[in-house]
């Protein structure tokens, strides 16, 4: 389909200019972070906090905003509450007419850019200035911003070098030296800020009671930004307040953190405006009375109280728009915010945000290059479900749409709860059991299909399947149908489980599920694999949310009968141990999700616990010092769920050391599909240099898509850890 | 004010600023060793301690404020845990002199010195109280990294000293 071809056209060109640049700098930011993080032993404490400020401020936000009225108010400023960008941008406006102001600066801040103010204010004949150095790069280029916190990340020094020396009439050309450029960009800059009549900046944090902002710099230019013209004007999201300045401790500790992977900015301004301090004109070289100073806080709405309304997109308002999300994600730090942005907003959260404040076109845009991996979950200071409210864009996205003259043909295959006009490749892969099943009543004619050029084209060009990746081949006999001839071979058992038979582990990779029956039974484990549906999250993962649903209430039903009899439940595959311990959360009756989390186990999780309470780890087979290369899955590793597959592997003598990258760029269905193929494979370039040689070690991956993505970067197979310790 | 606590602040510091310890008496003396000509300030509120003698002036014009090298200002709270000290910044001009001056010197009594941030939270809530309403927490130099390396000094100063009175 072109569309896809030109979406596939449009990354390609955007890796290419931007990758490099957003690439270095979000790794590097996400290490800091991570480091950052480890060293704050208040971390989670202040999270919880944090997030409970927020829930509290967004539900008594309508009281607050009187709060601060009057607060503002008394300290001798004004408020502005702005409906709409439109509204906004006349009250800047009529501000700058009532100062007889010709020139405003202002400082970093999203919500202005959300509302284009600068276009608003240069159409109608006001001077514009950038503080920010990012943002005076961007402003020179007129691009948009590619990042929250860094919005010309995606420029090396010698571009920014190309671009002053191509824009400005330079006596000497600039270098690609970051210093010489800092300087040059200060010195203009500064020249504007002392010239200027007007200073805008956004807020991090309103304390309503008070009327202060909290400004999060590093560079020192809110602070000139905010004193050094007699006007101060404030624009920001009415999001932003909280009821107390105690509130703000908890967000002074992680916005950093998260944000840049520092202790703390360089500056955490708490003003409370119109601020005391003289006016310097220097041009008259004389301070001017500071009672001349005039305060406009602008609080806009602008579809945030309706995002107050909304039970999924409520929780995008928690966010402190610290970049985390998008430092953390490997499909951003491939292709950058240019690529992963809507009109405004980047990264994770940015869809909830273009959802909430722009359009679901906007949000659509975008939403596909989150794969659901949660890597960016643990990062978040507010604790926001970002997968989550993705998946909610995604689902309302899929209904938006128009009906397809294939639809027909599909709708017809495909037993799922949504509508027409659902992208035919999302419901190609949402109901993926239903090609297994069928495929798997003759395993050697669908493989042979599928790999056949006709097949091979038919789903380019239905599915929007790439031809540059080999389909998973259907296994000639499933885990169920070899176990079912096998039986148990338990005599002693000391305890039974249910394997949870995956779709994949079942239809496609046998071995796995083989080699955890093997695991189980040599720790005397009696193994039970019942008939149970896939878990959802293949249309989970295409944001058909009621379809998953169906899929959660049948697995439930199927599982919960055996967990009444005393059985856990081991998971081979890590993406449905998070289904099962996560996201089911979102889709059952919390008794009936608490229930199956709690039983639920990942395989070596289980083993690990078997042998931590008396197992004979002597069963297993033997590791006798052998290297391996390990490759743990996302969702794993946010649920902390990595470390048993290490330790067991390590106490059965295995030398194991792990990879670094959060993602392996396959995620699931999204290394299949044509539009994301080149993305996919960038990101699973990172992990091969993660990784580096293997060479004479064993290679091995937990998910599913991660063995398939290893399999094509090291052209081997890439079995499950499970399948190194199976006894035979 | 346990030695604890300022051995911590120091060692935090250590990575962002220069850390001096002083008494009031020794102050003058100290200040001038840190000082480069020309020195703007704003007046100190410690028992004591002036910036009389130190060659810091303390009337100015905007335009020594552009030529100024360095800026002297009291600091209301001392953060352990981060290095940071908290500037007050009221009519006498702190905002300006400790932003636009390429060295910014804080002066913090020791007994200002708190732990961590919750501390400090704390002892804000009290400054608010008491109508010192608008205070920076300044950690280190300004810096950026916009132009692909992290570069110190850019719209404030790019080099910080911190004055502790131990017996203040």
């Amino acid at each position: 389909m072109s569309s896809r071809r030109e979406k596939a056209a449009e990354l390609r060109r955007l890796m290419e200019t931007d990758g490099e640049a957003v690439g270095e700098h979000t790794r590097t930011v996400n290490q800091l972070s991570d480091y950052a993080i480890t060293q704050f032993e208040d971390y989670e404490a202040c999270r919880e906090a944090a997030r409970g400020i927020k829930e509290r401020a967004i539900e008594n936000l309508p009281e607050l905003i009187d709060t601060v009225q009057e607060a503002v108010e008394a300290n001798g400023g004004q408020v502005h509450i702005a409906q709409t960008a439109a509204d906004a941008n006349r009250i800047v406006e009529s501000i700058m007419d009532a100062r007889d102001a010709e020139k405003l600066v202002k400082s970093k801040s999203m919500t202005t850019e959300e509302i284009e103010v600068n276009d608003h204010l240069e159409d109608a004949g006001y001077e514009v200035r950038e503080t920010d150095l990012g943002e005076f790069v961007i402003q020179v280029a007129d691009e948009a911003p590619s990042h929250l916190i860094g919005p010309a990340m995606h420029k090396s020094p010698e571009d920014i070098a190309a671009l002053f020396n191509r824009e400005f009439d330079l006596d000497e050309e600039l270098t690609g030296d970051p210093h010489q450029l800092t300087e040059f960009a200060r010195e203009r800059v500064g020249a504007h800020i002392r010239d200027a009549d007007v200073g805008m900046t956004g807020a991090n944090f309103v304390v309503a009671e008070s009327g202060t902002l909290m400004l999060v710099t590093n560079e020192g230019n809110a602070r000139k930004t905010a004193v050094t013209p007699d006007t101060h004007i404030a624009v920001t999201g009415v999001e932003k307040l909280v009821p107390s300045l105690a509130d703000l401790q908890p967000f002074t500790e992680l916005i950093s953190r998260t944000g840049t992977g520092q202790d703390i900015t360089s500056y955490v301004s708490l003003l409370t405006p119109p601020v005391d301090t003289p006016v310097p004109d220097f041009e008259a070289d004389e301070f001017g009375d500071a009672d001349d100073r005039e305060f406009h806080l602008v609080l806009l709405d602008n579809g945030r109280m309706g995002m107050r309304e909304d039970e999924d997109l409520r929780e995008t308002l928690y966010c402190i728009r610290c970049g985390a999300c998008s430092n953390t994600c490997a499909n951003f730090q491939s292709v950058g915010g240019h690529a992963f942005g809507g009109d405004t907003y980047t990264g994770g959260i940015g869809t909830g945000w273009e959802a909430g404040v722009h359009s679901l076109d906007s949000a659509g845009e975008m939403n596909d290059l989150c794969t659901g991996c949660s890597r960016c979950v643990p990062k978040c200071p507010v604790k926001i479900d970002i997968p989550w409210v993705n998946t909610v864009v995604r689902d309302r996205v899929n209904r938006s749409g128009d009906a397809d003259d294939f639809d027909f043909l599909v709708e017809g295959l495909t037993p799922d709860e949504e509508p027409a006009g659902l992208d035919l490749q999302k419901r190609f892969f949402g109901n993926v059991e239903t090609f297994a099943k069928v495929g798997s009543l003759a395993p050697e004619l669908a493989n042979a299909v599928a790999q056949s050029r006709p097949g091979g084209w038919l789903l380019e060009r239905v599915a929007g399947v790439d031809s540059r990746r080999d389909l998973p081949e259907l296994a000639t006999e499933t885990l169920r149908e070899w176990y079912g001839a096998r039986g148990s071979q338990v005599t002693d058992a000391e305890r039974d489980v249910v394997l949870y038979p995956d779709l994949y582990t079942d239809y496609f990779d046998p071995e796995r599920g083989k080699a955890a029956v093997r695991v189980l039974e040599a720790l005397d484990v009696r193994v039970h694999i019942p008939e149970v549906p896939e878990s959802g999250r293949a249309p989970l993962s295409q944001g058909m949310i009621e379809t998953a649903r169906e899929q959660a209430r049948a697995v439930h039903g199927s599982l919960v009968d055996h967990i009444d009899r005393g059985r856990d439940v081991v998971v081979v595959e890590p993406s449905d141990a998070a289904m099962f311990r996560e996201d089911y959360s979102h889709l059952l009756p919390e008794q009936s999700h608490e229930r199956l989390a709690e039983h639920s186990y990942e395989i070596l999780e289980y083993v690990y616990g078997l042998l931590d309470n008396g197992a004979d780890a002597d069963a297993l087979a033997a590791g006798d010092g052998a290297s391996v290369a390990y490759h743990s899955h996302c969702q794993q590793r946010t649920l902390g769920l990595a470390e048993y597959t290490e330790e067991v592997l390590d106490d059965a003598g295995f030398d194991v050391r792990t990879s670094d990258v959060e993602c392996c760029g396959m995620a699931g269905s999204f290394g299949y599909k044509s539009e994301y193929y080149e993305v996919s494979v960038d990101v699973g370039d990172h992990l091969r240099d993660d990784l580096g040689d293997v060479d004479g070690e064993r290679l091995v991956a937990s998910g599913t898509s991660c063995q398939e993505q290893l399999g094509v970067l090291y052209e081997r197979d890439t079995p499950h850890p499970v399948e190194l310790l199976s006894p035979r | 004010m346990s030695t604890d606590l300022l051995s911590t602040f120091e060692s935090s510091l250590a990575g962002v600023a220069t850390a001096h310890t002083t008494t009031a008496a020794a102050f003058a003396e100290t200040l001038t060793g840190i000082v480069e000509a020309p020195a703007l300030g704003t007046p100190l509120p410690y028992d004591g301690v002036t910036l009389d003698d130190t060659g810091v002036e303390t009337e100015f014009s905007p335009s020594d404020l552009e030529a100024a090298s360095t800026g002297v200002t009291a600091a209301s709270v001392g953060i352990a845990d981060y290095g940071t000290v908290t500037i007050p910044s009221g009519s006498a001009g702190e905002e300006l002199v400790s932003l636009y001056t390429p060295t910014h010197v804080a002066v913090v009594a020791a007994s200002d010195v708190v732990a961590g941030m919750p501390e400090a939270y704390d002892r804000l809530g009290e400054e608010f109280e008491a109508g010192r309403d608008t205070q920076i927490l300044a950690t280190g130099a300004s810096a950026t990294a916009d132009m692909g390396t992290l570069v110190q000094g850019v719209h404030g100063p790019h080099e910080t000293h911190v004055v502790i009175l131990e017996d203040r």
